[in-house]
């Protein structure tokens, strides 16, 4: 679709206006009256019997309404919380409760909730609960649970691995026959927490008489959590209503049905009141879901000319406590491992395992980092080992651009690109020839400067319904309603669950630029099921290209219609109507026009429309993408590591990328720079850390280390344009690109910076620590 | 044993009896009823709840609503005029320096003492000065373009324009 004034122009956020005036609508900042408020109690020990709670004590407190242990609750769940099947349908899970009632299996698990009249009292009547645990042996990492003689978290599952699969394709042993040079690196993805600024809230009201449920919680996810209310408190999903207000972020750690919008809700029901809990940080930090925590063992067969024959790479996983409901998602990593390159073959293996620690879940990416880490350092071992440039390495197995459409080893198939273009207009743009010489300059006077790449290929807008069924377990698709009313104004509703992103501007820009309506006239709904009751919702970068485009075909729809009205108005034959910036008129005659407000008054007017036709100027779509879209892109990070301290600062970072046409390349460049800091987050600062108990030593902001202002550098963006062929918007996705490219660039950077101690490796986050110790390992003596 | 705490917010008179545990931030949210000013963390390291106490730039949860008694507050609730914005807010809009806006009262209320107190500051003068404020979304980059643009609009003798009403 060619950029109009419309598609492509970066117009102003319609959402911005409340939220930089304080008058944003966030979970916490709702008052009802009655409110009660809930207080979850958390286990503390990280694998234990719960020996017995005793309450007796707290319910003398004042202000106390109801306490509840799990035991209590347990015969209110009609079912487990959902768990998908993620890519990995052959695994063992267990049912996951809301609450426990016997055993527990992280530290922040909840064993019993406390509902009284202010906050405040139920944290103080909580502390008076009694609760005796019997402490089992914890298993406190990915190592430890495949120990033989491991303590076993789950007796149903029988052991602590989830699953152990395979994914291959071609020929991995002739790939390793074939090689001159082999190399084996061990990966760690270390274990995230996603901290979103605003954390979790949730408000249930339901109403004892008429038998409803209202539930406002902060979740990139309102259609889920409508469906699985109902599921598993056996309330009709026509009884439920979930409202998603404006979401503080999410980063994937709100993408599933959450035990506490169970709870909140169970807790109105009984209790016949509203009731309100909402997220300290010290406890988001444990019950929200962590991210990636995995261990990956990777052997590379290449040839001296630089071509990469075969990977063989094995995930380990670790799901923590229970598998969450996208708790395998990160094992589409297997699926993707070949990134935009050639390869002969590879060989994943996946195994899953259980963990005394958080559960862990989506985050920004969600296996397309970790696919991407994996390939990107392959390039560099491989360009390091055989004294290639790593540009070099990367142009040698790029797959070339007339072989698109691709299908890659897995049976994948790209959309289209050329992978080349991105990575030269990166280089341009850092003048890479000068870099390589002031590195030489600067490593005379003891300045370590490196320079990373990253030339990522990612899949997003999930997806095919009939694959995604397949492989995910959920049947996905776009959802829209364009509704116009009597006076041509038109209210859109989505399928699509925002929180940050945008899609109130943007979709608005596309029902514009179809039906040639101002701005203002159009307004966009989402994140209400009493309003639109069906959709698929906010992650995986899927919005524009699949929302997106049943927004689009909406708008065609009602174009289509207006054209007929039209051609009835006008006297003529609909193929002579030309409809053009929110007018119909007949070929040749445009001062005869008819406006879209006059066609669509005469739509609430059945006199004046073809008899055969219904009133109303209304379309629904259900969009059922054809393929996935593939945004690629070169990012390019520039550092300095200070070699006194082993600190890294990224002095540029470069990214060129192709995310299709750009509906708002504000908003684009916006979900760059924020994904770009997230990914830089993991490479250089981020880590949770448990003890050997297996408490959360990195509970709270003060030890978890996000990215601050003064830790970045400005970025600098550019882009080029492949519109996909999958949609006739021709979008990609944009929402996750900078953090699947941007851990990997920096650390490719630092390894660059560290060539001169003999450094081919450096685990994240790369701390100043770290960085030391590889500069001094051999006394500090350099190659 | 409940104290009276009285004070002053962006102009309005508030008296309350409270809790001398109640924080500050409570008392403007739940109290004053002003929902603009957010707690993003408890060890005071997000700076969402950023406030003004008596021309400082203060982490309204950091302090209990006692120690504000007879203190002249300013939340981000009292920045804009009617539906004029103040020109931080203005560039914040303009500039894309927010996405879910869960940060960003913070952010201007922490910017707009920064702007104070060095009306022309260097990039780097603008990232540290934010240091103690998070924002999870926008990697600080148009944060600081807005900061930057904002610093133009209000630099002393700088063009006065009006900025542009809320449409």
């Amino acid at each position: 679709m060619a950029v109009s004034q419309l598609i492509g122009a970066s117009i102003k956020r319609r959402e911005d206006p409340e939220l930089v005036t304080g008058s944003g609508n966030f979970v916490d900042d709702s008052s009802q009256t009655a409110l009660a408020y809930l207080y979850v109690v958390r286990s503390t020990q990280a694998h234990a019997r719960i020996e017995g709670i005793e309450t007796s004590r707290a319910m003398e407190a004042s202000g106390v309404l109801a306490i509840w242990t799990g035991k209590d609750l347990m015969p209110e769940f009609q079912s487990p919380l959902p768990v998908t099947t993620s890519f990995v349908p052959e695994k063992k899970y267990p049912n996951h409760y809301p609450i426990a009632a016997e055993r527990v299996r992280y530290v922040g698990e909840p064993v019993a909730v406390v509902v009284a009249t202010s906050k405040s009292s139920a944290e103080d009547a909580a502390e008076r609960l009694d609760i005796h645990y019997q402490p089992l042996p914890p298993v406190l990492d990915i190592e430890a649970a495949l120990k033989k003689d491991a303590p076993v978290l789950h007796d149903d599952v029988g052991s602590n691995i989830a699953y152990d699969v395979k994914r291959t394709g071609g020929d991995i042993e002739a790939a390793f026959r074939d090689a001159d040079v082999r190399i084996t690196q061990r990966i760690i993805q270390q274990r995230l927490i996603p901290v979103a600024v605003e954390g979790r809230g949730v408000v249930a009201d339901y109403k004892k008489f008429a038998k409803t449920l209202t539930v406002t919680s902060s979740t990139q996810i309102p259609h889920f959590v409508k469906i699985w209310l109902g599921v598993i408190l056996g309330i009709p999903e026509s009884n439920v209503r979930v409202i998603a207000p404006d979401v503080g972020g999410g980063f994937g750690s709100k993408i599933r049905v959450y035990p506490e919008e169970i709870l909140v809700a169970l807790a109105s029901r009984r209790l016949g009141r509203p009731v309100k809990w909402t997220e300290d940080r010290s406890e988001n930090m444990k019950a929200t879901h962590h991210g990636r925590s995995q261990i990956w063992d990777v052997e590379i067969a290449a040839k001296r000319d630089g071509r990469v024959l075969g990977v063989r790479a094995t995930q380990y996983l670790d799901l923590g406590g229970y598998c969450s409901q996208f708790g395998t998602f990160q094992a589409i990593a297997l699926l993707l491992m070949q990134g935009p390159y050639k390869l002969a073959a590879w060989d994943g293996r996946g195994v899953g395992v259980y963990t005394n620690r958080t559960p862990t879940d989506a985050y920004r990416g969600a296996g397309r980092p970790e696919a991407t880490y994996l390939i990107e350092r392959v390039m560099d071992l491989v360009a390091q080992e055989i004294g290639m440039d790593p540009v070099e390495v990367r142009r040698k197995n790029f797959i070339p651009p007339a072989e698109q459409p691709f299908t890659s080893l897995m049976g994948l198939t790209y959309d289209s690109g050329d992978y080349r273009v991105t990575l030269d207009k990166a280089l341009q743009l850092v003048d890479y020839p000068k870099f390589r010489r002031d590195q030489a300059e600067a490593r005379k006077g003891g300045k370590y400067l490196g320079v990373g790449f990253c030339t990522y290929l990612e899949i997003c807008g999930l997806g095919p319904s009939v694959v995604t069924t397949a492989a995910a377990g959920i049947a996905f698709w776009g959802m829209s309603v364009v509704n116009l009313h009597f006076t041509g104004k038109a209210t859109v509703i989505i399928g699509s669950s925002p929180h940050g992103q945008g899609h109130e501007t943007t979709f608005a820009q596309i029902v514009a630029e179809v039906l040639g309506l101002p701005l203002d006239d159009i307004d966009v709904v989402h994140g209400d099921t009493a309003v639109g009751p069906m959709g698929m919702d906010t992650y995986g970068s899927r919005s524009a290209s699949v929302d997106g485009t049943a927004v689009y075909l909406s708008s065609v729809k009602v174009r289509e219609k207006a054209r007929k009205i039209a051609a009835h108005l006008l006297e003529a034959a609909e193929a002579d109507i030309v409809y053009e910036d929110g007018k119909a008129f007949v070929k040749g005659t445009p001062s005869k026009a008819v406006t879209i407000q006059e066609i669509t008054g005469a739509a609430y007017q059945p006199h004046r429309i073809p008899p055969d036709m219904e009133g109303g100027m209304e379309a629904t779509t259900f969009f059922n993408p054809p393929n996935f879209v593939w945004p690629f892109g070169a990012h390019i990070a520039l550092v300095e590591i200070d070699g006194e301290t082993g600190a890294t600062r990224v002095v540029r970072y470069v990214a060129v990328d192709d995310c299709g046409t750009r509906i708002n390349p504000m908003v684009v460049d916006g979900q760059l720079h924020g994904g770009i800091a997230q990914g830089i987050g993991q490479a250089l600062f981020e880590e949770a850390v448990y003890d050997e108990n297996g408490q959360l030593r990195t509970g709270t902001l003060v030890d978890y280390m996000i990215p601050t202002a003064p830790d970045l550098p400005s970025f600098e963006t550019a882009a080029t344009v492949t519109p996909s062929p999958t949609n006739p918007l021709g979008v990609k996705g944009i929402g996750e690109a900078g953090t699947i490219a941007s851990s990997v660039a920096v650390i490719n950077a630092i390894v660059d910076a560290l060539s001169p101690f003999g450094v081919k490796d450096v685990d994240m986050p790369a701390t100043p620590e770290k960085i030391w110790h590889l500069m001094h390992r051999n006394g500090g003596t350099k190659r | 044993m409940r104290r009276k705490v009285a004070v002053t917010i962006n102009g309005a008179k508030h008296e309350h009896e409270v809790e001398p545990r109640l924080l500050l931030v409570q008392y403007i949210r739940e109290l004053a009823g002003l929902t603009g000013t957010h707690v993003g963390c408890d060890t005071s390291n997000c700076g969402a709840c950023t406030v003004e106490v008596a021309g400082h730039s203060v982490k309204s949860c950091t302090i209990f609503a006692v120690q504000a008694d007879g203190a002249e507050i300013t939340t981000i609730e009292g920045l804009a005029k009617g539906t004029t914005l103040h020109p931080l807010q203005q560039a914040f809009w303009d500039e894309h320096g927010l996405q879910c806006g869960f940060c960003t009262p913070g952010m201007i209320m922490a910017a707009k003492q920064l702007l104070e107190r060095n009306p022309n500051p260097t990039e780097r003068e603008i990232r540290v000065g934010l240091e103690g404020n998070l924002c999870r979304c926008t990697g600080y980059h148009n944060i600081v373009k807005s900061i930057q643009a904002a610093a133009k609009v209000m630099a002393p003798g700088a063009e006065r324009k009006a900025p542009a009403a809320v449409s």
